[in-house]
């Protein structure tokens, strides 16, 4: 690290509204061989517009749900199926809490 | 150093099984991986089994570890007896752990366990880079994203921040050491970001290796408890306390809101939880959200005598009034 970039202000961007990535942005960001991306796009866990890999557009939601389907694999050895699986659970659990905290907080 | 305790963590006793031992990491990783998990400290945790498994189910690390024997208790003072070499057979491993673009997230290991399981790494680069140096000019990787919890106030939402953040990041000494290196950034908070987001501070990870280029810092973002506001999304919440003829006869209140104070019009008859909108004026962005008042009817003391007296005057000349008609039996 130069001493210079230390003190450069860097400018933050909210992970979950980029858009406009590419496939291999979302390799760069997850330090992944593009097979396993295109995996997780065949099983249907990531949606990208677009039509074939080379122009399939990711967004910054995709890349979180890739990064996470992807650390559930190698950190608990859950295979593709219960990676999509828990993924969905996780929305639906997410969703739940959200509204339980509204009830909560309207009460 | 703090002596770690692998097997209190593990939670198993000293002459558990080898299976006895993958079973308990796979019940506990499930239950504070960082992904998945809502217990405080998480990650963490997380990081503790993954250390104390890393040890425990390797056979050789095992019986270095239990070589010290059973007195050591968790975060006592430590240092490693007279000899000790544990670590030598795994020489090199050490660098693309600590460097490696796998996902290797979540992956920081303790100085106790470095001290005692990657000496042989720190003593293999020796002065000048040696072996160190080689595996750095034939390896590219692209380095490792790092991740932190970032805590704002919702007004850094409404106005965007800049905010300074002090890190520590592992990085190779001239002897081919990994030593923890204090690393300062200055950035911004994008407006309108939420609790529950993420920034992400590109090429602010971990330094790559060879032409890999650095990878990404990831923030999570909550929001510091307000005195006043509370979040939904993007929708933004205050309770208005108002007096009961307010609410009764309506009435032009002025009040705080986190883009300055406003005046808002309380229509009469209004009911305590009445919400009043503000649209828009929620956490900005491409679709802003709303800001919302939340009536709350205060009722002044009957601390004195003409009080009282107002309001048993009020018993009676609301004497049909039923506030709980709505629950049914004796009114």
């Amino acid at each position: 690290m130069t001493p210079d970039k230390q003190f450069a202000r860097i400018t933050g961007f909210i992970l979950e509204e980029q858009t406009e990535l590419s496939l291999a942005d979302v390799c760069r960001a997850c330090a992944a061989q593009a097979d396993r991306i295109v995996e997780l796009v065949d099983e249907g866990v990531l949606a990208p517009a677009g039509g074939t890999p080379n122009h399939w557009v990711f967004t910054g939601i995709h890349l979180h749900r890739a990064r996470v389907a992807l650390r559930l694999q190698d950190h608990l050895g859950v295979n593709l199926a219960g990676a999509a699986l828990a993924l969905e659970l996780l929305d639906e659990l997410r969703e739940l809490r959200g509204r339980l905290d509204a009830l909560e907080a309207g009460r | 150093m703090e002596f770690k305790d692998y097997y209190t963590t593990m939670g198993v006793a000293r002459d558990a099984s080898a299976d006895d031992i993958k079973r308990s990491y796979r019940k506990l990783s499930r239950k504070f991986h960082p992904d998945v998990s809502k217990e405080k400290n998480a990650e963490a945790r997380f990081k503790e089994i993954g250390e104390a498994y890393e040890v425990l189910k390797d056979p050789e690390k095992r019986a270095a570890y239990d070589q010290l024997g059973a007195n050591w208790k968790a975060g006592q003072d430590f240092r490693p007896p007279p000899g000790w070499n544990a670590g030598a057979e795994h020489a090199g491993r050490g660098f693309e752990r600590e460097f490696g673009g796998d996902a290797g997230d979540f992956a920081g290991r303790s100085d106790f366990f470095e001290t005692l399981f990657r000496q042989g790494f720190a003593s293999a680069g020796g002065p000048g880079g040696g072996q160190a140096g080689g595996s750095r000019a034939s390896f590219n990787a692209t380095g490792e994203d790092r991740h932190a919890k970032i805590q704002i106030d919702l007004e850094d939402s409404y106005s965007g921040a800049t905010r300074t953040l002090k890190l520590r990041v592992p990085e190779m000494s001239e002897q081919g050491h990994v030593v923890p290196r204090e690393h300062q950034i200055t950035f911004t908070i994008p407006k309108g970001i939420r609790a529950g987001q993420h920034i992400r501070l590109a090429g602010q990870g971990a330094p790559g290796i060879g032409e890999g280029g650095a990878g990404d810092l990831y923030l999570d973002v909550e929001f510091n408890t307000h005195a006043l506001y509370r979040v939904d999304k993007h929708d933004v919440y205050m309770d208005l306390p108002i007096a009961p003829w307010e609410a009764a006869l309506g009435a032009d209140v002025e009040a705080p809101t986190p883009t300055g104070r406003v005046e808002v019009t309380v229509p009469s008859g209004s009911a305590a939880g009445r919400k009043l909108r503000l649209k828009g004026r929620g956490l900005p962005g491409s679709t802003p959200g709303d800001f919302y008042f939340v009536l709350q009817v205060v009722v002044p003391a009957a601390d004195t005598d003409s009080a009282k007296s107002f309001y048993e005057g009020m018993v009676k000349h609301f004497s049909s009034f039923t506030p709980r008609a709505k629950l049914g039996g004796q009114p």
